[in-house]
């Protein structure tokens, strides 16, 4: 019987299955650090008399704690800087390479992985972050794990784990304009909820997953894990090559077309079987906007908030008035017109230079509405330079948005970026959790073009009304960046 | 760390649903370089009120959670973000043991590094225990077997669950991981030949 793409990794990695129902330990081929998850893993190592085994696998950046303001000023905050100098001294200490805050290529990890070149077909990726499933966007797989693990890679090139079950998501059809990867994501995990995924590897599969650029796969599978999924994946095809070459870590010369043609094995067999199927209808999916405290509380832009009354078990009755009651929402208020005080348009989910371009479509020729603080944080140093080349900083700062350094920023507000209590936020971020963005602030998750068009017009908006024909799947064009 | 294999304490009880690691630890604790500090911060914005005083109305601060040590919880437990932290604060609370119907996948692996013990249980057991929990004067105890695999209450046996042979064994002899993995080393090294030479071969 044939395989799937899943399969085809997994077999390739497994160093050793252990017995009786056992994990298996899998080979890593790239282990990404952040200096978040990481001072407690290389504090372990160095107690227990250990090395790092494979430095020369393992690639480092600071992005969480990072400012996003001057680069020329030390960090303020104390806590911060001392993370981010440890990961520095660790680095130098293990020999890793380091992209760190003078770096022109330093951004956020998921980021900076793809454009470096570093992330390739086939792979195992891990890191100390959970948005690792981005990088299954070009057919590997990679999925979060945590401190002690990061330690444990450090010290063997490997993890442990336990093998997940396969998930197809499906798409059938082609979504119409104003409908792209970040609505088409947001659209399973509203279908399947947040837990509809947990202990499975979701295949992404259809024409509409074929259409989206690099950039789209990427939002795609960095979703994943909103849907308990312990990662996501999608088979590399003309597409992903395009992308990776040239840049600086992929085969070159005759080992490029060699690398290509191994690459494309990397599909999953036509008689492979996968335990769960779910076909999601993209031809029938709006823009997608959060009204909850949790990625599944989702819906279209055309939709209101809901009736706690509505939902089926008591335990989702009160989860659904208790995100009301914080998100200060009434049950039937149209998503449409709900006012907004904030606009992010950043994160690992949609930072790259593909979700830049599509705010600026938007935003082009117009303003920032005035009660609204908007903000654009590219998702590392090379977007930004892409960005200006393609003058799209000229069209952002001229409307009224603030145009900063790359990083996590207010994805998750442990650097100076942050919601106050009670601000609103159209945000391109992947989380939506009570406190996430600041405490007490409001994250309605969404696109770039939707978070571009909440700013210019002060609330929630259907983007498709506000730019008829210009917001549309492109063919994927191949990135400068 | 510290080894599993019977724990009996106080329950405390989370009905919610989708429990996430930002609620359980909050993004500022996630600056520190240590693995210790965490409990005071364990569900922090839910715990105190606005001026700092523990928040009456919170799960955990009722008087008959006073000390608990085990925890049942709603559905999807840990869900989101990969943070350790979470575990680590769970754990100097006092936490040795959380059971629910289902937790997220880092989240139940981390738990498993840090000596706690997730028990997944089916919704019909999960609901008996907070009926239980509900119905029952002052204290409710627990007893979490992870020999035999039971979890009881003073009337006896309420549910067995399941846990993969290798978890099971490293929580209840308190195995260091990684000190497992190096007895592979050769393996490990094995593999790296192999894949070594297929590369060479397919780069010529």
């Amino acid at each position: 019987m044939g395989r799937t793409l899943f399969e085809k990794i997994w077999d390739a990695h497994v160093v050793e299955q252990l017995p009786d129902g056992g994990p298996a330990l899998l080979y890593v081929d790239l282990h990404l650090v952040h200096e978040v998850t990481s001072p407690q893993a290389f504090e372990g190592l160095r107690l227990a008399g250990r090395q790092v085994r494979r430095p020369d696998l393992t690639v480092a950046t600071v992005d969480h704690n990072v400012p996003t303001g001057d680069r020329g000023l030390p960090i303020v905050d104390p806590v911060s800087r001392r993370q981010v100098d440890l990961l520095v001294d660790n680095a130098r200490a293990y020999g890793i390479p380091l992209y760190d805050l003078a770096s022109p290529q330093q951004g956020i990890v998921h980021v900076i992985g793809p454009e470096l070149g570093v992330t390739q077909p086939g792979m195992t990726i891990v890191c100390g972050d959970s948005h690792t499933s981005t990088h299954g966007a070009f057919g590997a797989l990679a999925f979060g794990i945590g401190t002690s693990e990061v330690e444990h890679v450090l010290a063997t090139q490997t993890v442990l784990l336990q093998r997940p079950r396969t998930l197809q998501a499906r798409f059938v059809g082609l979504p119409g304009p104003g409908v792209g990867a970040k609505d088409l994501v947001l659209a399973l995990i509203g279908q399947i909820g947040t837990a509809g995924a947990t202990g499975h590897v979701i295949e992404y599969a259809g024409p509409a997953i074929r259409a989206l650029s690099m950039e789209g796969r990427m939002t795609v599978c960095n979703m994943s894990i909103e849907a308990g999924a312990r990662a996501g994946m999608i088979a590399p095809d003309e597409t992903t090559f395009a992308y990776l070459m040239g840049r600086p870590h992929v085969p070159k010369g005759a080992a490029w077309s060699r690398a290509v043609d191994r690459w494309s094995l990397l599909v999953s067999d036509p008689d492979a079987r996968f335990d769960r199927v779910v076909e999601v209808n993209a031809a029938t999916i709006a823009p997608q906007v959060t009204w909850g405290t949790s990625p599944g509380m989702v819906g279209g832009i055309d939709g209101r908030v809901p009736d706690p009354a509505s939902f089926a078990s008591e335990a989702d009755r009160q989860a659904v008035a208790r995100a009301l009651e914080y998100m200060a929402l009434e049950p039937g208020t149209p998503m449409e017109g709900i006012p907004v005080n904030r606009v992010f348009i950043g994160s690992c989910t949609n930072a790259r230079i593909d979700d830049l371009r599509e705010a600026a479509r938007v935003v082009r020729g117009r303003k920032v509405s005035p009660h609204v603080r908007a903000m654009v944080v590219p998702g590392s140093m090379p977007v930004k330079a892409q960005a200006e080349r393609e003058g799209l900083h000229r069209i952002f700062i001229d409307a009224g948005f603030e145009w900063r350094n790359a990083g996590c920023s207010m994805c998750l507000g442990m650097n100076p970026d942050i919601l106050d209590s009670g601000e609103r936020c159209a945000s391109t971020s992947n989380r939506n959790f009570e406190g996430r963005q600041g405490k007490g602030g409001r994250t309605h998750l969404l696109s770039p073009a939707m978070a571009a068009a909440a700013a210019v017009t002060g609330h929630l908006t259907d983007v498709r009304r506000l730019e008829p024909a210009t917001v549309s799947l492109r063919p994927p064009e191949p990135s400068a960046v | 760390m510290t080894p599993f294999t019977t724990h009996t304490g106080i329950v405390a009880a989370m009905a919610r649903v989708n429990v996430d690691t930002d609620q359980i630890i909050p993004k500022q604790f996630l600056k520190r370089v240590e693995r210790t500090g965490f409990g005071p911060a364990l569900f922090y914005d839910w715990r105190y009120l606005p001026d700092g005083s523990p928040n009456p109305k919170f799960e955990l601060n009722l008087p008959r959670a006073k000390g608990a040590t085990i925890l049942i919880a709603g559905a999807n437990f840990g869900c989101g973000s990969s943070r350790e932290h979470a575990p680590w604060a769970l754990g100097e609370y006092g936490f040795r043991a959380i059971l629910s119907e289902c937790f997220a996948d880092i989240f139940y692996a981390n738990c498993c590094q840090n000596g706690i013990l997730p028990v997944r249980l089916t919704p019909a057991e999960m609901t008996e225990l907070f009926r239980r929990y509900d119905a029952s004067e002052g204290p409710y105890r627990l007893t979490v077997d992870l020999e035999r695999t039971e979890v009881s209450d003073d009337s006896g046996v309420l549910a067995r669950f399941q846990m993969d042979d290798y978890r099971r064994e490293s929580l209840l002899k308190g195995l260091d991981e990684i000190g497992r993995t190096l007895l592979l080393q050769p393996q490990v090294a094995a593999y790296e030949r192999r894949r070594a030479a297929l590369l060479a071969r397919l780069e010529g």
